[in-house]
């Protein structure tokens, strides 16, 4: 894409012509194009790049959507340590869930006779099926592992504190939420373990008083395990708690592009005259 | 002093022609704004509510639904049964029906034995239940130590349910029994506290005994 390459050295800004509000061009198109006439290749790359920023600047000038995308994607990040890719490695994990979970359900019959014949035919059948089961499985446990890691690494660094106490709490939604696909998405293999292991979460549910046997109730649809148990679950797992984790991941990600990240608590803040030196 | 105290008391207008509202009219009390923004609200509110209460009411129907009706099952004979040992049924659970071998469950049947039996329940056979009351796994009756013994977390329960040990809250649950002609007929599931009392049917992990058995309210049917 030019828009990301437009930093490139060997394209200084005054060469390049400066469209108004768009983004600016890449270093291909201007470094040929004091050379007219070069190669059909040379050609066809300025003519790609052309194109490239014309599309942009067809949908910018619509939607007005550059300086935001600019400023999320070209923001100054202090170089700490690896422990701030936490969130993203945990959000590529979701991103990584959202898009197996998807191709999965194209196989997947959440029936309680049809279930664990649907996911052994997955695994055994289709092309490629156990890799995407198995992609799926094993991505649910590191989503886990990485967001309990990214919930520490904040934790320990101090990041919850102000002003970026809402973004702590969305994050802590944000868990419970991932706990949730965690206990519903157990029983779709619909096997004995995840038979009986969500016969035992469903009544520690119950165990809660007064508005546990509701729970109980309204997770199994009904005073037992029945038939539509297995779709409620599967109704949960795929749309209505996918959805919440993905607007708040939206609303977690503007938050963090809007107040930066914390140092870490071992950095000392600089003294007022080497601040006041630095920014001239 | 005291005019202050008066200024403060004075009742604000209502009417928007004495607060210098312009384009008031006489005796008016709301703002046509007001009014409009109050009245688009309102209609979307309603809307709102239009779609959203029956999906709530579809997804939390169930906790209210009336559970099915008591049903008899034949379990064998009365001569299949002695008043001593268990003898291992199928019934097939009727709140659990359309979830094929996952609806079916294990009874463990005996005569009813004034000898061994302290319960005033008054059935002329004992039928216990498998499920656990820790949270719910199948427990299986071992005949050398006479005990149920659950594989999850360690529940131990004596030949007449009550607790031996281990983590669960009350006794095993139990069926109603009854006896046509020769067969013994198994009907539907209820709870007993630790003096067997006959409560109804609860799900495991629920205390009975003392205030509990208010903390955990009965299903709800409408």
């Amino acid at each position: 894409m030019s828009f990301l390459t437009r930093n490139k050295p060997e394209a200084p800004p005054q060469e390049t012509p400066d469209i108004p509000g768009v983004l600016k061009r890449g270093g291909n198109g201007s470094g040929n194009g004091d050379k007219k006439g070069g190669s059909p290749t040379d050609a066809l790359k300025s003519g790609a790049a052309e194109a490239g920023i014309g599309v942009a600047g067809w949908i910018n000038e619509r939607m007005g959507t550059a300086p935001g995308l600019r400023h999320m994607l070209f923001r100054k990040v202090p170089n700490h340590d690896w422990t701030y890719t936490l969130g993203t490695a945990t959000m590529f994990a979701f991103l990584s869930q959202a898009v197996t979970g998807v191709f999965l359900a194209m196989y997947y019959d959440p029936s309680p006779t049809q279930a664990y014949t649907s996911a052994a035919h997955i695994t055994n059948e289709v092309f490629l099926g156990e890799f995407v089961r198995g992609m799926h499985k094993w991505g649910s446990t590191m989503m886990i592992i990485l967001i309990f890691l990214h919930m520490g690494q904040v934790f320990f660094y101090g990041a919850y504190k102000y002003p970026r106490e809402m973004n702590w709490l969305i994050g802590v939604i944000l868990v419970v939420l991932t706990l949730m696909m965690g206990l519903t998405g157990y029983l779709l293999p619909f096997d004995q373990r995840s038979f009986w292991a969500t016969i035992v979460a469903v009544n520690l549910n119950g165990t809660a008083p007064i508005l546990g046997p509701y729970l109980a109730d309204f997770l199994r649809a009904g005073p037992d395990f029945n038939a539509v148990t297995i779709s409620r679950f599967y109704a949960i797992h795929m749309l209505l708690v996918p959805g919440g984790i993905a607007a708040l991941i939206g609303a977690h990600l503007y938050l963090v592009t809007k107040l930066g990240t914390t140092a870490p608590p071992w950095v000392k803040a600089k003294k007022r005259r080497e601040l006041a030196r630095e920014d001239i | 002093m005291a005019d202050d105290t008066n200024k403060s008391k004075r009742k604000r207008s209502t009417s928007t022609a004495d607060r210098g509202i312009p384009g008031a009219y006489e005796g008016e009390t709301i703002t046509r704004r007001a009014l409009f923004t109050g009245g688009a609200m309102v209609t979307g509110g309603v809307a709102t509510a239009a779609f959203a209460l029956p999906a709530l009411g579809f997804a939390l129907g169930p906790i209210f639904e009336d559970p099915s009706k008591p049903s008899f099952q034949d379990v064998g004979s009365t001569a299949d049964f002695n008043d001593s040992a268990y003898v291992q049924t199928v019934i097939t659970i009727p709140d659990s029906k359309g979830t094929g071998e996952a609806s079916k469950t294990t009874v463990y049947v005996r005569e009813f034995n004034p000898q061994l039996d302290t319960d005033k329940l008054g059935y002329p056979y004992v039928a216990i239940s498998t499920r656990c009351m820790h949270l719910g796994c199948p427990v299986r009756y071992v005949q050398a130590s006479a005990r149920f013994i659950c594989p999850c977390h360690g529940g131990v329960y004596e030949l007449d349910g009550s607790v031996a040990g281990g983590p669960p809250v009350r006794p095993l649950d139990r069926f109603v029994t009854r006896v046509e002609g020769d067969r013994v007929l198994v009907g539907d599931r209820f709870s007993v506290d630790s003096h067997f009392n006959k409560f109804s049917v609860h799900d495991p992990g629920e205390h009975l005994d003392g205030i509990w058995q208010y903390l955990y309210p009965p299903r709800p049917t409408v």
